[in-house]
């Protein structure tokens, strides 16, 4: 049933085009800020940048995983459902995207799908909201994509997230892609990024 | 081994607007419009319909006029053009039961409930060439009374005796498979043979199909029932928490039913072939149905030994558009590949000679 | 929003069905005619996409995928609240918004669009099935045996 289906993107083809450009350049380079579209009214309680990064990537040929808290609001399943179409599976491996409103909500990665050696490209994308960008530990990034080393600081990651990172990395081609939302903008962190504690 | 080959920038632009030109022809005769396609050339905007796998008259009428009236290269550009397209979701099963019948014939009995009506169909017809027919005023069909009547399936009827297998249990929860989403894997279940028959090409099929009837996998095949007509695409709206209509399309579905001597689980019976296909496409869906009995060869515990009873070999060769691009390839350049050729013969030649000398 | 679905959803389902059939141009006509249009916001769309159709094998066996169709909807908030969701066959943006509209009217006012707009496009719809039927019915070959030998 219908339910909460308001408050979608305005022009849906191009600010949903704005967001894919966004998390493209945030992939293709690890650590750095880009700046996210969203959508100006919101009908459910997830977070602009969760909703935005929600409507721009997923539709009916993806599925998609809600964490505990965003999954126990009817609107948030409603809303999602309506505007994308994609399939909600109640486990985390199953998904394409998985999104996830806080380090407190966010299973260990290696409960997501890492794909396979042949189409390691069906492994889940995860979109983490975190509460900031920046103000957290520092962490070192070196891989595809950077020049030498690039330094970042997002607040708000899962306790062992550096160590869960090491294995998720170890497994490449295969492994998990993780994109950080907060403030309007994004930050990604691809399978390739290796990721140490300190500057 | 490909090399990039540079230098043909100017000559392709050029020979886009010479297509162009000669798609246009003569600027004297007047330009075709896309409803004059699609009400005059109605059976060519089936066909690039089905075998394009997406039902819009009026894009598959675009695609002939661009494409010159070139059914194949219209069919790549119906397929092109819905790779752009979101998917909304999948109907539920058309019920060919409830057609709105425009044609509907038996050839293995008479008299039918719903009886046999033979439809704007070119049989009878002398195959003369009919001059008197460009740019003439027809008059309007005879019309006669007739109340709606519930046409049953023939193989229902037969399949009341038990005599004709039954359309087979399906798994409420079984996946479909849908091979625009995953690449085919052989063997193959007969939901995915049976979409990739449907979009699959007419004349590989109808020869195909031949081959059955010259002895090459011999099914005895008779036409249980062709029909014609308009079916209801029901979609589940989630939004709405029921189905609803979203309109109606044409199709024709083809039952053919073949004599079966029986195997060790099964008894003597009539067992079928099925065709189903977009638009009015009699041909298509008899042949479609031809092949998809021959394909079912494993399931019925025949012996395999004809091209038609090979479903690697007859579902990997039926996509024209994957036909035509593997064989038109080979107009790109190969200039290093011939090359190293030419050079291994060269030396197989002057070894050749070498050796002819000596003798 | 579960407490919304006392309505007469098989009423709903058979007006949507008459609309998503109606020809553009008779159904573009009745609207022009409505008086008392209501002011719509977008809830989602209009967009054009594919629509999986499938058949049976054998007509009533094992579900497969025929062919895709092209399919436009809409979605619609009327200023007095209500829903209407617009789907059709094609690519006539314009029909599925303003089958979304009056989906949403009709939930608030069945009646008047019943009589006003669904009954109309029904008999339409009537006419030409009608016609259709006895164009074929001319058709129908009505066979005779003829006797054939001695005994």
């Amino acid at each position: 049933m219908e339910g909460v289906i308001d408050g979608a993107f305005a022009d849906p083809v191009m600010q949903s085009q704005s967001v894919f450009r966004a998390l493209m350049d945030a992939l293709a380079n690890p650590g750095t800020m880009r700046k996210l579209p969203v959508p100006r009214a919101i009908g459910t309680s997830m977070i602009p940048e969760l909703v935005s990064t929600l409507l721009t990537l997923s539709d009916h040929d993806t599925s998609i995983w809600l964490d505990e808290v965003l999954r126990s609001e009817p609107a948030n399943v409603q809303f999602a459902s309506f505007h994308t179409g994609a399939p909600m599976v109640a486990e985390p491996g199953r998904a394409a995207f998985a999104f996830v409103h806080s380090a407190e909500a966010m299973p260990p990665l290696d409960q997501f799908n890492p794909g396979t050696q042949d189409y390691p490209d069906r492994s889940t994308t995860i979109v983490l909201a975190v509460p900031s960008l920046s103000g957290g530990p520092a962490l070192s990034l070196r891989g595809p994509g950077m020049k030498d080393e690039v330094h970042i600081s997002p607040s708000g990651l899962p306790g062992d997230f550096v160590g869960q990172w090491e294995i998720n990395r170890a497994l490449f081609p295969r492994g998990v892609d993780l994109l950080l939302v907060a403030d309007g903008h994004v930050m990604g962190l691809p399978r390739t990024t290796r990721i140490a504690e300190g500057q | 081994m490909y090399v990039a080959v540079k230098g043909g920038e100017a000559a392709i632009s050029n020979a886009h607007a010479l297509l162009a030109d000669r798609r246009r022809g003569d600027r004297n005769v007047p330009a075709l419009r896309l409803d004059q396609i699609v009400e005059q050339l109605g059976l060519a905007v089936d066909r690039a319909m089905g075998e394009g796998s997406l039902y819009d008259k009026e894009l598959a009428a675009l695609a002939l006029l661009q494409a010159r009236g070139d059914l194949i290269e219209a069919i790549f550009l119906v397929r092109a053009y819905r790779t752009t397209l979101p998917r909304f979701g999948y109907s539920r099963p058309v019920d060919t039961g409830a057609m709105l019948i425009e044609r509907r014939i038996s050839a293995t009995f008479k008299d039918l409930p719903g009886g046999q009506m033979l439809g704007p169909t070119f049989d009878y017809t002398h195959r003369l060439l009919d001059p008197n027919i460009v740019g003439d005023e027809v008059p309007q069909p005879v019309i006669r009374a007739a109340e709606p009547e519930r046409a049953p399936r023939v193989t229902d009827m037969l399949g009341q005796q038990g005599l004709m297998e039954p359309d087979g249990d399906t798994d409420p929860e079984g996946e479909v498979g849908d091979l625009t989403r995953e690449p085919l894997d052989f063997p193959l279940d007969r939901d995915l043979r049976l979409q990739a028959l449907a979009r699959g090409d007419e004349g590989f099929l109808l020869a195909l199909g031949y081959s059955t009837q010259r002895g090459y996998g011999r099914s005895h095949p008779f036409v249980g029932e062709i029909r014609i007509g308009e079916v209801e695409v029901e979609f589940d709206v989630p939004e709405l928490g029921f189905a609803v209509s979203l309109g109606r399309i044409r199709v024709t579905e083809c039952q053919m039913v073949n004599q079966f001597k029986g195997s060790a689980k099964v008894p003597p019976q009539f067992t079928r072939g099925y065709g189903l296909v977009f638009g009015q496409a009699e041909r298509k869906a008899m042949a479609m149905s031809l092949v998809d009995r021959a394909l079912r060869a494993r399931e019925l515990g025949e012996d395999i030994v004809a091209p038609a009873q090979d479903e690697e070999f007859v579902i990997s060769h039926s996509d024209n558009v994957q036909a035509t691009g593997f064989v038109e390839h080979l107009k790109l350049p190969h200039y290093v590949d011939f090359q190293a050729e030419l050079d291994l013969i060269r030396r197989m030649r002057a070894e050749h000679e070498a050796k002819e000398a000596l003798e | 929003m579960q407490t919304q679905t006392s309505f007469d959803n098989g009423g709903r389902k058979a007006a949507l069905d008459v609309l998503a059939g109606a020809p553009a141009r008779a159904l573009a006509e009745l609207w022009d005619g409505w008086a008392d249009k209501p002011e719509h916001s977008k809830v989602r769309g209009p967009e054009v996409g594919l629509v999986m159709v499938r058949g049976r094998a054998g007509g009533g066996g094992v579900p497969f995928n025929l062919g895709e169709a092209t399919v436009s909807r809409t979605s619609v908030r009327i200023v007095t609240g209500e829903a209407g969701h617009g789907y059709c066959l094609g690519r006539d943006l314009a029909k599925a918004e303003v089958i979304a509209v009056i989906d949403a009217l009709w939930q608030r006012d069945a009646a008047s669009v019943e009589a006003g707009i669904i009954e109309p496009l029904r008999r339409l719809a009537a006419a030409v099935d009608g016609k259709r039927l006895e164009e074929t019915a001319a058709t129908r070959v009505d066979f005779f045996t003829m006797v054939r030998g001695d005994n």
